[in-house]
């Protein structure tokens, strides 16, 4: 076993997504501690740019034009043969729609423990510990593998990026594993429907999450917005029960919001909503569970109901302007 | 189509979660349990892929907690054929991997097309059940899906990227998908329905082999540090309001 540590490099669209730098930076640490280094694995074709763009020590660059777009089988072949020669002490996948699909499969095809919901990572004495951020974010283990080596699925924001610096070397290699008879075919990429507001140009966003109850409140989160002459952005279960239009969510496979001031009113603050809003300047949550963890990103707090809340803010706001 | 969902239950994440005596679990006695949330909406997308090409849909789980009968009752109501649960002593925490491991030799014998479970669980700490089954089952995977359309040896799926963009693929059965959301809200199942089921319904039992080990173990678990937590506004939801506005107002956000 080397005491390497793989990161698999995430790109859609032509882009390296952010994760990626963010988890290179974390593999150099680590991989200094372990006196080995940070390899990241690209799987693409036409790609060499942006094996260029990571800022590992060094980039495994899989050109094939069957990795043109993310296919889960493929990359898992392409990972597992990776894996087997290269021998990593960790691998480190990003808790992404792609990571995701990857992780828990290679754990059975490698026989290696994998740790998710990863946040914070490192050597003691020359093991591996990894702290998972699990129950809605609520609460942290600390977990150590088995064995010396294993797999982990890094959460987005978790560690600071690698940024400026270009990786020292690519090497351009063929596929380690055949790519025919893929049981998974790629048909297309489909581009969200443009929606009728941008919640991501708002100064100002009044957020509601499932607390809101149900579709006939809705309506309480609207006259608020208007009164304040913005728009209702949501978490995701509001849109999956089409209370609000999907171009409305907030979050990991929503959009990311930057307002001046984002207002999240019965919102728990799971980390897949916490990754679309946490740069906004100044975040106020109204939850009636005073454990929520919305409360540890937000600057200001109150446990009230939002169903009272919200007429009473409107109220004021209509009083006061 | 022989579709098979796999679901399992997880701690109430609006109950107060409490660290176990030795500091490397939850209390688990103390918590209440509920269907995955994910799991939910696999149901769902089973029933609706069921009602658009026929066929029958096994819900199976492990039932750790002793309480896994009412979830199935539940899923037997909003359109399940077959409900099984994998018995034995399990511990409360026992994690994907193992859970993946049971599931594959109870799911195997069933001969399904298709097998649906959720995308993932707030436990998952040792990864998602998903990928894991479709590794044991030697099956392809495709997870954050939130479309499921049957077509004769293959299912067409839509997986979520960020930012709402799609990716369309075609996967060739048999195959196991983690469904994200259903493509139509979960349908409710009354009450009333549950326990008429609850009465008659005939829950298949398969024992267990062994209890799977751990390659991860957790030697500490805790609460996050409440570090840079919010400055909290006590008082009636009017005087919150008066709070809130002052804030606006400061930020330029509302013009008196
Ligand atoms: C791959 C993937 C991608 C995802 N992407 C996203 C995403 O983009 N965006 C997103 O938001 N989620 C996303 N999720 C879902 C995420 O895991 C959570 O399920 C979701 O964020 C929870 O939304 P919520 O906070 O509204 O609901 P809950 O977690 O159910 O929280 C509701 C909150 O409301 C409070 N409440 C209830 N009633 C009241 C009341 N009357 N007054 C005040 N408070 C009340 C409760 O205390 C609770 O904290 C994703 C999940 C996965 C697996």
């Amino acid at each position: 076993m080397s005491n390497d540590i793989l990161i698999l490099a995430e790109h859609l669209n032509g882009k390296l997504a952010d994760i990626t730098n963010e988890m290179a930076g974390q593999a150099r640490q680590l991989a200094g501690a372990l006196g080995g280094q940070a390899v990241a694995v690209l799987l693409g074709s036409g790609a060499q740019a942006l094996a260029e763009s990571i800022g590992s020590d060094r980039v495994l660059y899989i050109d094939d034009p069957a990795l043109a777009e993310f296919n889960p089988e493929a990359y898992a072949r392409v990972l597992a043969a990776v894996v087997a020669q290269r021998q990593p002490r960790v691998v480190m996948l990003a808790n992404s729609s792609v990571g995701m699909d990857l992780a828990a499969g290679l754990a059975v095809t490698t026989g290696l423990p994998l740790i998710a919901y990863v946040n914070a990572l490192s050597a003691e004495d020359g093991r591996i510990v990894a702290t998972s951020q699990i129950y809605g974010g609520k609460i942290l283990a600390e977990a150590v593998p088995a064995g010396e080596a294993c797999l982990v699925t890094c959460l987005a924001g978790a560690f600071r990026p690698e940024a400026g610096r270009a990786a020292a070397a690519v090497e351009r290699i063929a596929s380690p594993a055949p790519l025919d008879g893929l049981k998974v075919q790629f048909v297309r990429l489909i581009e969200p429907e443009a929606g009728d507001v941008d919640i991501t140009q708002q100064a100002l966003l009044v957020s509601i999450g499932r607390g809101i109850g149900g579709a006939e409140n809705i309506e309480l989160a609207q006259e608020l917005a208007e009164a304040l002459g913005t728009v209702v952005s949501a978490s995701r279960p509001v849109t999956d029960a089409g209370w609000l239009p999907k171009t409305r969510q907030v979050g990991k496979s929503g959009l990311t919001v930057k307002p001046k001031v984002y207002l999240a009113f019965g919102i728990s603050g799971a980390p897949e909503h916490l990754e679309g809003m946490r740069g906004a300047e100044l975040i106020v949550a109204v939850n009636t569970d005073p454990k929520a963890p919305i409360f540890d990103v937000a600057h200001y707090g109150a446990t009230c109901d939002i169903l009272d809340l919200l007429p009473a803010l409107t109220e004021r706001v209509k009083s006061d302007t | 189509m022989i579709l098979a969902v796999a679901i399992k239950q997880v701690p109430n994440l609006t109950d107060d979660l409490e660290i176990s005596a030795d500091g490397t679990g939850l209390d688990y006695d103390a918590l209440t349990y509920v269907l995955n949330e994910f799991d939910e909406q696999a149901l769902e997308e089973a029933v609706l892929v069921k009602e658009a090409a026929g066929g029958s849909v096994t819900v199976v789980g492990i039932d750790t907690t002793g309480e896994l009968d009412g979830a199935l009752h539940t899923a037997l109501a909003k359109g399940a054929d077959r409900a099984m649960k994998v018995t034995g002593d399990f511990d409360r925490d026992l994690g994907s991997e193992g859970q993946a491991q049971l599931l594959a030799e109870a799911i195997r014998p069933l001969a399904a097309d298709l097998l649906l479970t959720g995308v993932q669980a707030a436990d998952d700490r040792d990864g998602q059940i998903g990928p894991r089954l479709a590794a044991l089952l030697g099956w392809p995977y495709v997870g954050v899906v939130t479309h499921v359309t049957p077509e004769p040896g293959c299912v067409r799926v839509h997986k979520e990227y960020a930012g709402g963009l799609l990716a369309e693929f075609v996967v060739t059965l048999p195959a196991v998908i983690g469904v994200q959301a259903s493509h139509q809200p979960p349908r409710y199942a009354p009450v009333s329905k549950i326990r008429q089921i609850a009465k008659t319904a005939q829950i298949e039992s398969v024992a267990g082999q062994g209890t799977p080990a751990s390659s991860s173990s957790v030697r500490r678990m805790f609460k996050p540090e409440a570090a840079g937590q919010a400055e909290m506004w006590a008082g009636e939801p009017e005087e919150v309001a008066g709070k809130i506005a002052t804030l606006l107002t400061a930020k330029g956000l509302l013009k008196l």
